[in-house]
């Protein structure tokens, strides 16, 4: 599994790596559309191609992986982090704390938060920065995408609070932060790193399809979810195979993610 | 056994009559609705899917030929509207049923003109005749005759009549009872119609078989476009109205006799800014929207060629006004598409006190300019058009945002909040008489869209505007009409509220399995002449 | 007698506590949808050839929603004569439609979930069973890959590859419950009594059924309840883009209209289906630990 890990390393530093060097790789940028050429097949001029209004497809995925790779699992962190405090917290302080906290979160999960979104885009300006908007959607993302992992920890932590190490610990008389904090929030980690991991493209995704709302990257930004978005024209797309090249560079960067994770995951022999 | 003999000629004969007479059973054409119907009353028919069901299932009194764009008598064999534009009289066939047997009569042309001008009933049909305040009334003079007399002149008067369906005024069927070539069979929500064919329906071709030729119709409910191609080349099913450009294209090389481009539609795609003065807007950007040369500056700076060329892969045109080209009569034929000049833009903005500084434009206040386009998410079209136009007005220093929005939001931004700067969005005209723009060009309307209901006209152009459009809707003559409306467009192309940008292509596909198909610019486009289809 | 009056004290906590979340679920959604823009406005009112009169009158149909707290007193209020109101987009009452198009929601929702976990479950044991590092790469490759993949790519490929649209559900669902099912058994193989078992010459498999399955099933149980409401999710663009006229696509239409009564259905409906599942988890996990729930 090292060798896996190490792999999975290289591999996020280099795409790291090249997305920061898209002003070096693709000088011309993002955004100049080449009328001419719209929709061109791969060419010595555009290796990807160009998309339907002429921008070139390979210097968009060099930008568009920036936005992606540094937001998404910026937002992921934050969705854990909210789903160990909600989920982790309820689960190990048990009893009315667990009941409330899941039929919140029962509730969070079931209400339609389009509606949210559609408001939160209502009163940002309409001439707010594509950076702004980006930020704010993966924000709200990360703020609402905690629910299904906060039931997981719940459950996870209710076991936890009973077993043998946490009763002696709170036996020999640690305080009921610290045995969180240091006892049973480490063992949470294997649906931490699972909810982290899934997130990520999670995320990404839903980026783009909250392009419906005003929210997300606004043009001509780009960004992997709306490159994605591509793969949606199935009748033309299996003539055009090099529309997949931001598919596999997310299935790469995510399977990358959980090599490098992978660590605590990896059971004793 | 000679009697015998002439008993089977006789069976012989009754047979091949019987035959004759009969329909000739020619399959089932397949297509999808784009959404689900929201209706199946004629009279309240407000969206595409119903409308679709209207055209296939309704008896019209007169309809317009889609392809000759002449009027032809349906249900009623003559008409006449008097001089004032305020009366029409209709001779009715007579023998004529509805789907479930009651018969037609002039009671049932009173009892529809009656619902459909009912001031509760608030649909488009009915508006179209609502061109003053008082009642309609009706004087059945026979059972095959009828007078209707309208309170004031309805423009077009005759021509109107072609979306109005006769509802039965016995019939326990209702809005089912039909006069069509077609009938409501099956309807499961949210999957599939199926519409069948009326045994009652009068017509019969020239040859004196009964029509519609199809033995039904499966209307699959698919918003998805890109399954409704899947589903097309697969031969599931049988036709694609509005057919998109690059599917048109892929269609066209593999396929090229199953593909139609009837040419430029009567739809455009246009652009317009916020001049609504209680708009949540700076008051400097306000100074420019209502500039005539800011507007128009801008429509020099966008290049409508790229647009209908790359967008469009060229199944468009550049639009020159409110009226597409491909309405003969109404055209402006003296107006031309707006030529695509930065450098003439950037020379009119600088005259009326614009600065281009480091390739940035400023007022003469010194604020750079920038706004946003809005335009509804899901159409790619226009999102991908806002888009261009954000590069074609970065050559002149303007910084455009594009922002797109479902569909609900932007309409309450542009017809409540006013909280926009500019909107891209699309015209669909469903008939040629400009009268249908009628609550566009008033002042006072709520579908003034640039500067919805105003109390008085702001401009010395929309009090003209007003005039105009009055004149043109009252007045009898199509040529009095033809130079008020004429007048109206060139005003339009030169105050700019709206930038026109495109006319887009009426783009189809058709099987190679249906026969009879010819189509056309004007809705339903494919199947205007369903009842005489047919489908190997 | 003890006991028993436990589990129904329990029993009768859960139930307060679904009906009231149920309700407040209810609300909520309404809330969030009045007060979203979009809400007064109808498509239909740019038709250039409606007057103003009839603009007005369009805009006034919803003036009954206006006041959401009295909107909803009165929905519930017929909710309670079996009237759930008329939706406003589709004119047809809300209960006959919600009646009408459930169950294939519930078929398609039920065969994804069961396709779902059997795959997951399958990947997710065997990886935990044969520990050999390329074995898991694969695995979190297989289940990666399904995970980028949008879920509107996956509905169109069922439609293309001529599948029923529950394949697709199962796909998107099934990265999920794999990632979650597969780390939870790596951590319960970690604990210190599999040392002994192994040390006491226990069969593998006999390890991984008896004393790593039951000791991760309570938490398995969670990822099962929470699997409910993804597939619940992944049903909405499946339905959309297959065409399947289930409650998914109702929700996608009632959104896209505002639809208030349908759509606050809807949610009530949603929302019962998500308390359901995951109150019926943790009492079946509150069981297996032998603990008061």
């Amino acid at each position: 599994m090292r060798f896996w890990r190490i792999l999975a390393c290289v591999v996020l530093l280099s795409v790291v790596s090249v997305s920061l060097a898209a002003n070096w790789l693709a000088p011309a940028g993002y955004a100049k559309q080449y009328r001419e050429a719209a929709g061109a097949p791969p060419s010595h001029e555009h290796w990807l191609g160009t998309d339907e209004i002429g921008r070139d497809r390979f210097a968009r995925v060099l930008y568009g992986t920036r936005i992606s790779l540094l937001l998404a699992p910026a937002a992921a962190l934050l969705s854990t982090l909210m789903a160990a405090l909600v989920g982790g917290l309820a689960g190990y302080l048990g009893g009315a704390w667990s009941r409330g906290a899941m039929a919140v979160t029962d509730l969070f999960l079931s209400l339609p938060w389009l509606f949210l979104l559609i408001t939160v885009r209502a009163l940002m300006p309409l001439n707010v920065s594509p950076l702004v908007s980006v930020l704010v959607t993966f924000l709200m993302l990360g703020l609402l995408g905690w629910t299904s992992a906060a039931r997981v920890l719940c459950s996870t932590a209710g076991s936890l609070r009973e077993s043998d190490f946490v009763r002696q610990a709170r036996a020999s008389g640690i305080p009921g932060v610290r045995l969180f904090w240091v006892h049973v929030l480490p063992n949470l980690k294997p649906v931490l790193y699972a909810q982290f991991w899934i997130s990520i493209p999670a995320f990404i995704l839903s980026e783009a399809n909250l392009g419906i709302l005003g929210l997300g990257v606004a043009e001509p930004m780009p960004s992997w979810g709306s490159l994605l978005k591509e793969l949606e024209g199935l009748v033309s797309v299996g003539e055009e195979p090099w529309k997949f090249v931001p598919l596999i560079l997310l299935v790469v960067v995510v399977t990358s993610f959980q090599f490098v994770l992978s660590k605590q995951d990896e059971v004793a022999a | 056994m000679v009697t015998q003999f002439k008993k089977t000629i006789v069976v012989a004969m009754l047979c091949l009559g019987s035959f004759i007479g009969s329909a000739v059973a020619q399959g089932e054409l397949r297509f999808c609705l784009r959404s689900e119907p929201k209706t199946f009353d004629p009279l309240k028919v407000e969206d595409d899917a119903s409308a679709a069901i209207r055209y296939l299932t309704g008896g019209v009194l007169v309809r317009m030929n889609r392809q000759t764009q002449a009027l032809e008598p349906e249900l009623a064999q003559s008409w006449k509207v008097s001089k004032d534009g305020k009366q029409i009289t209709f001779k009715l066939r007579s023998g004529i049923s509805f789907s479930d047997g009651t018969p037609f009569s002039a009671e049932d042309v009173a009892y529809t003109v009656q619902q459909l001008m009912d001031p509760a009933l608030h649909s488009p049909t009915g508006d179209s005749f609502r061109s003053g305040p008082g009642n309609v009334e009706t004087k059945i003079i026979s059972p095959t005759q009828i007078l209707i007399t309208f309170p004031a002149p309805v423009a077009g008067l005759d021509r109107q009549f072609d979306q109005v369906a006769m509802l039965s005024a016995h019939s326990a069927k209702k809005e089912m009872a039909v006069l069509g070539p077609f009938v409501v069979a099956d309807y499961k929500a949210g999957s599939t119609l199926l519409l069948k064919r009326n045994p009652n329906y009068w017509k019969t071709d020239a040859q004196g078989r009964h029509l519609p030729y199809l033995d039904s119709i499966k209307l699959d409910i698919q918003p998805n476009r890109d399954v409704e191609m899947l589903r097309f080349k697969r031969g599931e099913i049988d036709l694609i109205n509005s057919l998109d450009s690059e599917y048109f294209d892929k269609l066209a090389t593999t396929s090229p006799q199953l593909v139609h481009d009837a040419g430029a539609s009567l739809d455009s795609e246009q652009m317009w800014f916020n001049e609504v003065a209680k708009a949540p807007l700076p008051g400097y950007k306000k100074n420019w929207f209502r500039s005539a040369v800011f507007r128009r500056a801008i429509s020099q700076a966008i290049n409508r060629d790229d647009l209908s060329r790359v967008v469009f892969r060229g199944h468009a045109q550049p639009a020159v006004g409110p009226v597409s080209p491909a309405n003969k009569f109404w055209f402006n034929a003296k107006l031309k598409p707006e030529a695509y000049s930065p450098e003439a833009a950037l020379k009119a903005l600088q005259g009326d006190g614009f600065r281009f500084e480091n390739g940035a434009l400023k007022d003469k206040e010194g604020n750079p300019v920038v706004f946003s386009i809005i335009t509804n998410s899901g159409n790619k079209y226009r999102e991908r058009m806002a888009t261009m136009i954000q590069e074609d007005l970065q050559k002149i220093g303007i910084h455009v945002n594009v922002v797109t929005l479902d569909f609900p939001s932007l309409i309450e931004r542009m017809t409540q909040s006013y909280d926009y700067e500019a909107i891209l969005l699309g015209l669909t005209n469903v008939g040629l008489d400009p009268n249908e723009q009628m609550n566009v060009w008033l002042s006072s309307s709520e579908n003034h869209q640039w500067n919805p209901s105003e109390k008085t006209p702001e401009t010395a152009w929309e009090a003209q505007i007003d005039t105009l459009m009055r004149a043109q809707a009252s007045a009898t003559d199509a040529k009095k009409r033809k130079e008020s409306f004429d007048r109206v467009q060139e005003i339009a192309v030169e105050q700019a509220p709206f930038l026109y940008l495109v006319n887009r292509n009426a783009l189809s596909a058709v099987a190679a399995t249906v026969q009879g198909a010819s189509p056309v610019i004007l809705v339903p486009q494919t199947y205007w002449n369903a009842e005489r289809l047919t489908v190997k | 007698m003890q006991r028993q009056n436990m589990l129904a004290r329990k029993i009768a906590r859960h139930v307060l506590t679904v009906a009231a979340t149920v309700l407040l679920g209810g609300f909520l959604s309404a809330t969030l949808l009045r007060l979203a823009p979009g809400f007064d406005v109808d498509e239909e009112q740019l038709d250039p050839r409606l007057n103003s009169e009839s603009v007005q009158a369009l805009r006034q149909e919803r003036l009954e929603q206006h006041n959401i707290f009295r909107f909803y007193f009165h929905s519930l209020q017929r909710a309670a004569h079996g009237d759930l109101g008329t939706s406003i987009s589709l004119g047809q009452p809300v209960s006959t439609l919600l009646r009408e198009r459930a169950p294939l929601t519930l078929r398609l929702v039920g065969i994804g979930l069961l396709l779902s976990w059997a795959v997951a479950m399958a990947l997710a044991l065997s990886a935990a069973w044969l520990r050999i590092t390329a074995y898991d790469a694969l695995t979190t490759a297989i289940s990666g890959t399904f995970l980028c993949i949008p879920a509107a790519v996956l509905a169109l490929l069922s439609v293309l590859w001529n599948v029923p649209g529950a394949l697709a559900v199962g796909l998107i669902v099934f990265p999920r419950v794999y990632r979650y099912s597969r780390n939870l058994l790596a951590k319960a193989y970690s604990l210190p009594h599999i040392i002994t078992a192994r040390a006491k010459g226990l069969s593998e498999l006999r390890i991984l059924f008896w004393h790593v399955v039951p000791v991760a099933g309570p938490q398995l149980l969670a990822v099962a309840g929470v699997s409910v409401s993804i597939a619940v999710g992944a049903a909405i663009p499946v339905e959309a883009l297959c065409g399947l006229a289930g409650v998914g696509q109702l929700a996608w239409q009632a959104a896209l209209a505002r639809d208030l009564p349908l759509l606050m259905n809807i949610t009530i409906l949603v929302t019962l289906v998500t308390l359901l599942a995951n109150s019926g988890a943790d009492v079946i996990g509150h069981m297996l630990r032998g603990q008061e729930a």
